[in-house]
């Protein structure tokens, strides 16, 4: 297990480097800097001699190679640079809005599994039936929902027209705060996780083994217990896996419309106000998130299933 | 849901969504950017204005109508790039194989490893607002499956007889990829192209509605959204109809792809059960 467990976490070695090269290439090639961008809103133009002032007391003057290798010194010491706007260290920046970002996910992946999975278990073992088609035309259409409409609709009808829940914000941090934020963000792998679920179900209903176990006598809630539930967890796993990296993704537009303070709304104000290191190290810090929960997933898989180690 | 009914519902919102952006010169009742009138302001829907009025008195109805020009063209255009930067890629890789099939590998890896709405935005960072910005940006960041497919479809085609055969008339690779490979990988590329559609319109709504995609006052549904937060309290019909109208298109797209996968992918169809 523990060389797996190695070969898994060195295989993600390059992926992390290439997307810190990647990011570096994105905001260094292209036109403009950021003293530029201070002014380019078409009614200021900044003289040329602040931007060159700027730019060397940002770094942003020295060659290309220098300032990658820069970077990559920097990276090592686990240092993101300094925000431009700010001026403090990013690492401390991104570290206040972590928290959040994933109270914010863990919130919505609970609601998607606690209600996704028996859902499709269920639809599963009863295909044709209205639970079943009831639940497919839901899982479709939660897909198609834009999470921000059905957030601002959330809003609407649990926090204005009824009162229940606070409209936004992250308060004191409190479960209230939560509620309608994490389900906006949880409704599309709700959906994805019952439709998966089905599928994977009704997979294995036809696979040998659960004729067989039914012809050794065993009952339908061993059958269930022993061969449905344990095949179909790998499946569940690995799409809970991807949705929640995908969620982290996501996130960004559901803590912007609450106005919670997490990674996301970090990152898309500083895309507005070019805040590149700011940027770079949210894109950074939410990549490497995404990396760990798949590594995390791929190892449990490998824990359920013996023989994804061997292959 | 029966065979069938997935591809008629869905061809018929998705059908719908295109006629009203097509025929929104002559269906929309007022211009959607410059009839903005004050004194019309926040009025609910009724005869006059079927979907009521914004806070700037613009008829939410025409702004609608035109919005669909913006997300249709967004959803196909962007999923155009997307479709063959991974087919070209992806056939190339399959078929070659080797260092170039390497390189493929590991950028599709590579950019399967950033959130693609994460990516999108990255990329608005550095570009400046707008359709073609947007159109570049979701067009260069949803390719990765794709890719796969057609790397994958590839790798299994390339042995087939009829391609050896080609190769003994003396065929070109690249004839060889597109008049023998291609047309038989077509099917789960529609597919896949169409699904992307559907996302490739919720991303441009987001952005829009982020305020890094289409800006205002032109009438991108994400855009319209974002103006309607401010009146949700007083005026909620601003951001019923923009929101439904995503919905729609995306639910039409969406059903759209699983018809053509259950009809043009029998093995997704098996998948699926």
């Amino acid at each position: 297990m523990f060389a797996f467990l190695l070969r898994r976490v060195l295989q993600t070695v390059p992926i992390i480097l290439a997307v810190a090269l990647l990011i570096f290439v994105l905001f260094s090639v292209i036109p403009g800097t950021f003293a530029s961008s201070l002014g380019d809103d078409g009614r200021n133009v900044m003289d040329a001699q602040v931007i060159e002032r700027v730019n060397r007391q940002l770094g942003l003057g020295d060659p290309l190679h220098v300032r990658f290798g820069n970077y990559v010194l920097q990276l090592a010491s686990l240092d993101l640079g300094t925000s431009f706007r700010t001026r403090q260290p990013v690492t401390a920046v991104l570290a206040a809005r972590m928290w959040p970002t994933l109270q914010l996910c863990f919130a919505a992946m609970v609601i998607a599994i606690v209600l996704g999975v028996p859902l499709g278990f269920v639809a599963a073992l009863k295909p044709g039936s209205l639970i079943d088609t009831l639940s497919m035309v839901g899982a479709v259409s939660g897909l198609s929902l834009p999470k921000f409409w059905l957030g601002l609709l959330l809003m609407y009808l649990f926090a204005l027209k009824l009162g229940w829940l606070p409209s936004f914000g992250y308060g004191d941090g409190g479960l209230r705060y939560i509620v309608l934020p994490a389900i906006a963000l949880g409704v599309a792998p709700l959906a994805l996780l019952a439709r998966t679920t089905r599928a994977a179900v009704l997979e294995i209903l036809n696979a040998d083994f659960v004729r067989t176990a039914r012809s050794k006598g065993m009952s339908e809630r061993q059958v269930v217990h022993w061969h449905l539930a344990r095949n179909a967890l790998v499946i569940v796993l690995t799409t809970v896996g991807l949705q929640f990296g995908s969620v982290i993704g996501q996130a960004v537009i559901v803590e912007k419309l609450f106005a919670w303070p997490g990674l996301g709304s970090l990152l898309v104000d500083s895309v507005s106000l070019r805040d590149i290191p700011v940027v770079q190290g949210s894109i950074l810090v939410i990549v490497l998130f995404f990396l760990f929960v798949n590594t995390l997933v791929d190892v449990l898989c490998a824990l359920i299933d013996p023989r994804i180690k061997y292959s | 849901m029966r065979i069938g009914a997935n591809l008629v519902i869905g061809g018929t919102l998705f059908a719908l969504v295109v006629i009203a952006g097509v025929l929104a010169p002559w269906l929309a009742h007022t211009d959607p950017v410059m009839d903005a009138n004050l004194m019309n302001a926040e009025e609910p829907p009724g005869g006059a204005f079927w979907f009521g009025t914004d806070a700037q008195g613009r008829d939410i109805y025409s702004r609608v109508l035109y919005g669909a020009r913006i997300s249709l063209t967004v959803g196909i255009v962007s999923q155009l790039i997307n479709t063959v930067i991974g087919v070209c890629l992806g056939l190339s890789a399959g078929y070659w194989g080797g260092w170039w099939d390497d390189f493929v590998s590991g950028l599709t890896n590579l950019v399967l490893a950033i959130p693609s709405l994460i990516f999108a935005l990255a990329l608005m960072a550095i570009l400046t607002p707008g359709l073609t910005s947007l159109l570049i940006a979701l067009g260069l960041t949803n390719w990765s499956f794709t890719c796969r497919l057609a790397r994958a479809s590839a790798l299994s085609l390339k042995s087939q007889g009829y391609v050896q055969a080609a190769k003994v008339l003396g065929y070109g690779d690249v004839r060889i990829m597109v008049t023998q490979l291609l047309p038989n990988m077509l099917g789960p590329i529609i597919v896949i192209g169409t699904l992307g559609m559907g996302g490739a319109v919720l991303a441009e709504a987001a952005l829009s509605f982020l305020g890094l995609g289409i800006r205002p006052p032109f009438p991108s549904w994400g855009s319209m959204l974002s103006d309607a937060r401010d009146q949700i309290t007083t005026a909620p019909w601003i951001s019923i109809f923009p929101g439904l109208a995503i919905f729609i298109t995306v639910l039409g797209l969406n059903l759209l792809g699983d018809g053509l996968r259950d009809i043009l992918d029998p093995q997704g169809r098996a998948g699926k059960a």
